[in-house]
């Protein structure tokens, strides 16, 4: 395959032709489909295998001009909706979901947005130390999730509580996470929203960001090696793509050829960072191409259609063996978390409109109402009802225990080693000592 | 790397004029889980046992412990098979890969490459392209992936080219490798080995002789072990596979080409405990990795000159095997420390703390650990060796200490 520099030389002006290859690997010899050029009237056709000359990493065609490509296209990607802001579909081209479904779907992403509303409200009267909703994004989170099966491994962000709910994590489960108290699956260990549940296939929630994206490509290699029926999903933000794991992962994908969804919840957003201070490229999508992954863009308010992508997205990775990169386009309504207060680098307005005319709730329930799926009655029986069992798993959950002490100390390994057996027995007696300056709810 | 080689199983790489013989230094205590012999009865073997080898070769340095352990049988010369270490390593990993599917290999270079150092060599040809992994440049990442697999079911061994390059990886490593587990309240285990060579080589410069141990020794959640002969690299990679916790295994870059004798029977040692090398009255020396064979150096002109030094290869670094030091430090009352990490926030300095908060009553003498300066290793060979502690030193510090 190489070429002395002289011969290249020699050869270089000459080389004009086109071949329609499949992609090569680097240990496999050369194949060519065709040799016949594309453009036969700009170039002279030269046809002799011979004087080929290719890099490694396949051929490429010639040509004399310096061309740049540029650095965006002259259109955007453009974007997949199935229903239109007011819950119309737009074309007959979709899957459909069964009234069963659909009222599942709107149900969950209903409970969504409640137990996000009452929870913040919750930290903001002190009872959680922290909170970050995820409003405006609940049709990527009931959506996606509903296109998925059980068997589908979920490595989340933080911004997805929704597919929990949609496997069956109760309320009362969120409560507990949320107060850190003995029933928490987390046993304690992590902040608020850091959910996970190995019985729901959902990887615990890290606070780092991007680092679940190599972690999914990791167990859709897993998944390939025992040939399940099953691929793993990541979802991260806009501001997440721009992390180094985020890049790598693609990549490796790619190469491996893994069963993996990547979801990017492009909400415009991270914390104060719009986009355009993020990246300036045409978004994420793009970036799935130059790391050789099969992209789409998605209206990530319009719950048939991410349903849809996600549907079709599994079945490629799965039978087909590929990664696939779905953009969600969408707008963070919340703050970034309770932390944070939005309105003072975006204007308060862009947030109403955003919860009030793109809200991907009530376009969705549009449609289930068109559809005689929905009616008020069902809806306000469903919002009271929720609204109790919130604040009655809130009420629980706040007054259980808090975790044992030796749960400080288990699960660092497998086994306590004697250091850390030594270090609890050390706080032990502490507290023993000096219990007027502990609090009460820990066991000891 | 290329170690200078002398006489059969020679075992030090640092300098021409040396004239080390590999019998005199190895003198492995054989502490292991459980060795089945071939009639399929289970030998398990205590610390202090004799060295097994010790009737084909001199004895003029050693007083062997005279605690035989039952059942043991004093090997002939002709049992076992010689290899060298990073061949030990190798035995090892496709032992474990043989015996249990999930166990997977990834890295640079790992698959057709057969390793850079060899250690993976034949196994993609054998396991296939999946099961041993090429992966494109990507530290973090495919750390990250590793720690993914793992929480998937899998267990696999993710390769560091050099150690010096997992700082890359020192997020995942960090914040979810050693954590995730405690996190998850215990749903999601990580049972991943992380392994490559480390340590000052052989003119390699400052980026490829990092001791990346010292960096890594605070993260919870994580266990290190050292490995430093063939006997205890194949042991501790099999005790590393199977182990739950995520296990860093450090090799270092020199050390490679050792060759010795190991047992023809499987054998798995423990992931927590240290080794005798040489037990001894008069001080206790720890160390461990390369620093062993500069020790040994050490102890043979100490030896000569009426001194008894008991030395120990600490071999578990995170955590430490306190209750084999404890026992010598009653026993010796001196403590000499001698490593290759920088003197800052090393493997030394906790081992001193932990040393002196536990054993302060049975010293005689304040702990002195002699460890590399806190400079980046400098590429000209006679710079880098006066980085590296030299036996010479150590002789002096017993001396000192034995005052």
């Amino acid at each position: 395959m190489w070429i002395s520099k002289t011969i290249f030389n020699h050869f270089k002006s000459r080389l004009n032709f086109t071949p329609n290859y499949a992609p090569l690997s680097l240990l496999s010899p050369r194949r060519f489909a065709s040799t016949i050029a594309q453009n036969p009237s700009t170039f002279n056709s030269i046809h002799d295998a011979n004087q080929v000359i290719d890099f490694p990493g396949g051929t490429v065609k010639f040509i004399p001009e310096m061309r740049f490509i540029s650095e965006s296209s002259p259109q955007r990607i453009p974007c997949y909706r199935v229903l239109d802001d007011d819950g119309q579909p737009l074309a007959n081209n979709f899957v459909q979901v069964s009234e069963e479904v659909a009222v599942r779907m709107y149900s969950n992403m209903v409970t969504l947005q409640i137990m996000d509303t009452i929870f913040y409200e919750a930290q903001r009267q002190g009872r959680i130390s922290f909170y970050a909703t995820t409003i405006g994004e609940e049709a990527i989170n009931i959506a996606s999730a509903a296109a998925l099966t059980r068997d589908d491994v979920i490595f989340p962000q933080y911004r997805e509580p929704g597919p929990l709910l949609w496997r069956g994590f109760t309320l009362q489960e969120i409560a507990h996470q949320c107060f850190s108290n003995k029933y928490d699956n987390g046993k304690g260990r992590q902040m608020p929203i850091h959910y996970g549940s190995n019985k729901h296939n959902y990887f615990t929630v890290a606070s780092t960001v991007a680092t679940q994206v190599p972690h999914a490509v990791g167990a859709a290699y897993s998944l390939k090696m025992d040939k399940k029926d099953a691929c793993s999903i990541t979802y991260f933000g806009d501001g997440g793509s721009s992390e180094g794991d985020f890049h790598a992962a693609l990549n490796f994908a790619a190469v491996m050829e893994a069963p993996v969804i990547f979801l990017c919840r492009n909400n415009g957003w991270a914390i104060s960072t719009p986009t355009s201070d993020q990246f300036r490229s045409d978004g994420v999508v793009v970036k799935g191409q130059a790391y050789g992954v099969r992209s789409i863009r998605v209206d990530g308010n319009d719950a048939l259609a991410i349903y849809n992508a996600v549907q079709a997205a599994r079945e490629m990775a799965i039978s087909e063996e590929r990664p696939v990169l779905i953009e969600a386009l969408t707008y963070r309504v919340g703050h970034h978390s309770t932390s944070d207060d939005s309105t003072k680098y975006r204007p308060a307005n862009e947030i109403e409109w955003w919860r009030l005319a793109r809200d991907p709730v009530a376009r969705f329930r549009k449609w289930i109402e068109r559809n005689g799926w929905w009616n008020d009655m069902a809806e306000s029986e469903l919002r009271n009802s929720l609204r109790q069992q919130l604040l009655h798993s809130i009420q629980v959950a706040e007054n259980i225990e808090k975790p044992p002490i030796e749960d400080i100390f288990n699960d660092v390994y497998d086994v306590p080693p004697s250091n850390l057996r030594e270090q609890e027995q050390w706080v032990k007696d502490t507290i023993k000592k000096h219990p007027l300056d502990y609090p009460e709810n820990i066991s000891a | 790397m290329a170690t200078l080689f002398q006489g059969v199983g020679a075992v030090t790489p640092f300098s021409a004029s040396s004239s080390l013989d590999s019998n005199k230094l190895l003198l492995p205590s054989r502490k292991s889980l459980s060795i089945s012999d071939s009639r399929g009865s289970i030998f398990v073997y205590r610390s202090d046992a004799l060295n097994l080898k010790a009737a084909t070769r001199k004895q003029d340095l050693l007083i062997p412990n005279a605690v035989a352990t039952k059942g043991e049988t004093s090997t002939s010369a002709k049992s076992g098979h010689e290899l060298l270490l990073f061949e030990a390593l190798h035995e090892g990993l496709e032992e474990e890969m043989e015996r249990d599917p999930r166990v997977c290999v990834m890295g640079e270079d790992v698959g057709h490459y057969g390793g850079s150092y060899k250690v993976t060599k034949g196994l993609a040809e054998k396991y296939g392209d999946l099961r041993v992994l090429d992966t494109p440049i990507a530290e973090n990442s495919f750390t990250g992936m590793g720690i993914g697999a793992a929480m998937t079911g899998l267990r696999p061994i993710v390769e560091g080219m050099n150690m010096g390059f997992l700082l890359l990886a020192f997020n995942q490593i960090s914040n979810n490798c050693g954590m995730l587990h405690y996190t998850s309240g215990g749903q999601f285990t990580i049972p991943i080995v992380i392994r490559g060579p480390g340590g000052v080589g052989r003119q390699l410069g400052a980026e490829h002789s990092q001791r990346l141990e010292s960096y890594f020794q605070s993260i919870p959640g994580i266990q290190m072990v050292a490995c430093s002969t063939p006997y205890n690299a194949k042991g501790l990679m099999k005790a590393a596979i199977r182990s739950e916790n995520p296990v860093i295994l450090f090799e270092h870059v020199l050390l490679y080409n050792l060759k010795e004798r190991i047992p023809d029977e499987e054998y798995v040692l423990s992931l927590e405990e240290a080794e005798m090398v040489r037990p001894g009255e008069h001080i206790t020396i720890l160390t461990y990795s390369r620093m062993r064979y500069h020790v040994m150096q050490a102890a043979k002109t100490l030896v000569n000159k009426g001194y008894d030094p008991e030395v120990i290869d600490i071999r578990s670094l995170k955590p430490f095997d306190l209750y084999t030091i404890g026992c010598s430090v009653k026993k010796t009352h001196r403590v000499l420390i001698v490593e290759e990490c920088m003197r800052t926030g090393g493997i030394g300095a906790s081992l001193t703390a932990a040393i002196t908060e536990n054993f302060h009553d049975y010293l005689d003498a304040p702990i002195v650990c002699l460890s590399s300066q806190d400079v980046p290793t400098p590429y000209a060979g006679t710079l880098e060796e006066w980085t590296v502690v030299q036996p010479a030193q150590i002789v002096s510090a017993v001396e000192q200490l034995c005052q």
